[in-house]
């Protein structure tokens, strides 16, 4: 019947709306079950915190393992402390980790990448990486350049 | 002089009193709850008619949007060398703005034309009237559903319009330029929030829906029955949606993602 | 007041766009019978019949309609007091989207919750009343304009109202439709006793059905009374109008300047 096939298209026309929801929510928007599931929370201090903002990523030799929940400014040394969430399957980065804040490409986002130690030992729910790397300033990159002094 | 004060004046007492005459015929619409026996299958008709067939429009130009955007985007980001960021400069166009916006406008085109002429063409032929010498309200027997399958349909177009167009920026920008798929998605995953770009998208399009739903019924029931009144009512609703969607997406920008 | 009025209006005024269309109309229409009201174009018998229906409301006086004050019924007492009455349109307003059957259904479906193979005997009795029953699969598009006025008589009736009106129902349409429907309301309301209303121009297919006339020009009523009555009227303007008289008290031209003028005939004189 006519009324009957009416019925079936808009509930496919509601469905697949439904779906392109979905959709957004996982592929695009990244929202996946994986963040969903449990994370565990490490810390991270940078005398410059640059263009880092909350939610965006943190990567293991390019892999996202996680995700900057918080910047806050630690009142005491007057440095950027990071707050992120790591999936807790990656639960082996060896505690002599550095927190590296990188550049995807030259004009792209800043994100966190941890660039691996060799100690036995990890890192554990409430941790703080003992070296960090801060952001790198062009302008202040330029004006060392030009002044002919070295990196400080 | 005086006169053209004297026509300011009443072009804006005009404005006025059509803004409360489509505020009273609102509330007439959504006055009295429902009954789901008889409003249903009037409901899923209007969806069909509204949102199923407003489809295919959709779909291709959510297709060609992304599309170009993938294109124009990689030109200009390829400068940079950030051609990576493709996918975040897609994503946040169509789901931030495009999406809702495009979606609306040719929603208003499509479909609110059609209801505008559809509801003045039955009042030009009595249909209302007879209704109404029925014991049956128009407003509720024939305006309401259309009112509400575009509140629905809109968003769920806007969505799948979104969706079209991220997939179409892939094909473009990853399998036809080049660009690595897993920067592609990555970049986009992180930097779309679900809740501040997604959702914030599909409330503006729940808006957009509901104005030009209002704005498409509210011009067919008010329109002067006669072919000329029905084309002049025609063309204001695609007029005054377009416009009412461009300045409202405007100020919901504004509130959703300006820093105040 | 006449006891026997099923319809009575005293002194209406209405006014639409800054034109007075009534002015102190007063009128009583019988119960049972068929009254036709006629004029010429334009004076107003469609705001008549929107005016007892209740889509509109006069500035002043009262419509009293079966002991209900029009006017001043709330909106669901008007959509109950609706019920009790059916409405030719005069382009029959049948929902193009429906077939003919389910035209005639509708009403029934929305005021009744009568079971659908009762509503199937509802509706093949009231369109075999207008002769169609073979129409019921037609689409409105597919009808003849006698048709279409037909299948929407039987819509009318399809919830056995106590009050018909009827808005030109012969403008348009050839003789043999018109013998068909002046058949069909003669019938109509001897066989259910129904009050008729009866809006039109068409003076001798109205005179020749119904029991009292009346004729309104300029927002009064010129001339009322029975058929035979209305045939002796010393009224010149009724007479016009009964005649057909191309001129008369009614003149042939819309007031005008005088044509020398117009023509320029008079040296210019501005």
């Amino acid at each position: 019947m006519a009324k009957r096939t009416t019925e079936i298209i808009v509930g496919l026309f509601m469905i697949a709306g439904c779906a392109a929801l979905l959709v957004l929510a996982l592929q695009v928007s990244g929202l996946s079950a994986k963040s969903a599931e449990n994370t565990y929370t490490i810390y991270a201090n940078f005398n410059d915190s640059g263009g880092l903002t909350p939610r965006g990523r943190v990567s293991m030799a390019g892999v996202t393992v996680g995700t900057i929940e918080s910047i806050t400014l630690n009142k005491e040394t007057f440095q950027a402390r990071v707050e992120m969430s790591i999936h807790s399957d990656v639960d082996n980065i060896p505690a002599d980790s550095s927190a590296v804040i990188r550049t995807s490409g030259l004009l792209g986002e800043q994100y966190i990448d941890i660039s691996i130690g060799a100690d036995m030992e990890s890192l554990k729910d409430g941790d703080t990486f003992y070296s960090t790397q801060s952001a790198m300033n062009l302008e202040r990159l330029i004006s060392n350049f030009a002044s002919g002094r070295a990196e400080n | 002089m005086i006169d053209r004060i004297a026509a300011f004046g009443r072009l804006g007492l005009d404005v006025v009193s059509s803004f409360g005459r489509s505020g009273r015929f609102l509330a007439g619409v959504l006055a009295g709850v429902p009954r789901p026996a008889t409003g249903f299958p009037l409901l899923v008709k209007q969806l069909y008619a509204v949102g199923v067939l407003s489809l295919p429009i959709i779909v291709v130009s959510g297709l060609f949007i992304g599309m170009v955007l993938a294109l124009q985007g990689y030109t200009i980001l390829s400068d940079y060398g950030s051609e990576a960021a493709i996918g975040q400069m897609i994503a946040l166009t169509l789901v931030r703005e495009l999406g809702p916006v495009v979606t609306a406008l040719l929603f208003a085109g499509r479909a609110g034309s059609a209801l505008t002429a559809e509801i003045g063409l039955m009042k030009a032929t009595e249909q209302l009237s007879s209704l109404e010498m029925m014991g049956v309200d128009p407003l509720r027997r024939v305006v309401a559903p259309r009112l509400w399958a575009g509140f629905i349909s809109m968003p769920v177009l806007a969505a799948i319009f979104s969706v079209i167009g991220i997939w179409g920026g892939m094909l473009v920008g990853v399998d036809w330029l080049g660009v690595f798929e897993g920067s592609f998605w990555g970049n986009m995953q992180s930097s779309v929030d679900f809740v501040d770009d997604v959702l914030n998208g599909m409330i503006k399009s729940v808006v957009f829906g509901f104005v030009c739903a209002w704005i498409a019924v509210y011009q067919g029931y008010d329109c002067v029955p006669t072919s000329a009144g029905i084309s002049s009512a025609t063309t204001k609703t695609v007029v005054y949606s377009s416009l009412a969607v461009l300045g409202l997406d405007f100020i919901l920008t504004a509130v959703m993602f300006g820093d105040f | 007041m006449d006891s026997s009025a099923y319809i009575s209006l005293r002194d209406v005024v209405f006014s639409r766009s800054g034109r007075r269309i009534f002015d102190g109309v007063s009128l009583d229409i019988p119960r049972g019978k068929i009254t036709a009201i006629m004029g010429p174009s334009g004076t107003g018998k469609t705001t008549l019949l929107r005016l007892i229906g209740g889509q509109l409301r006069p500035d002043s006086g009262s419509v009293v309609v079966d002991g209900h004050d029009v006017p001043k019924l709330k909106r669901k007492a008007l959509y109950a007091f609706r019920e009790k009455m059916g409405m030719l349109f005069q382009s029959g307003a049948l929902f193009t989207d429906l077939s003919v059957f389910e035209n005639v259904a509708f009403p029934l479906r929305v005021h009744t919750k009568l079971p659908e193979d009762m509503i199937r005997d509802v509706v093949l009795m009231k369109l075999e009343a207008v002769g169609l029953r073979g129409a019921r699969h037609l689409m409105p598009s597919e009808l003849s304009g006698g048709m279409t006025r037909r299948v929407a008589l039987a819509r009318s009736i399809a919830l056995d109202p106590e009050l018909i009106m009827y808005d030109e129902p012969f403008a348009g349409q050839d003789p043999i439709a018109m013998g068909v429907l002046v058949k069909l309301i003669r019938d109509l309301n001897s066989s259910m006793g129904l009050t008729s209303v009866l809006v039109s121009h068409d003076v001798p297919e109205s005179l020749s059905i119904c029991h009292y006339a009346c004729i309104i020009a300029d927002g009064k009523i010129i001339g009322e009374g029975s058929p035979e009555q209305l045939r002796e009227h010393p009224s010149g303007q009724v007479q016009q109008f009964l005649q057909g008289q191309p001129d008369g008290p009614v003149p042939f031209h819309y007031p005008a300047e005088g044509a020398a003028r117009d023509f320029g005939l008079s040296g210019g004189v501005s």
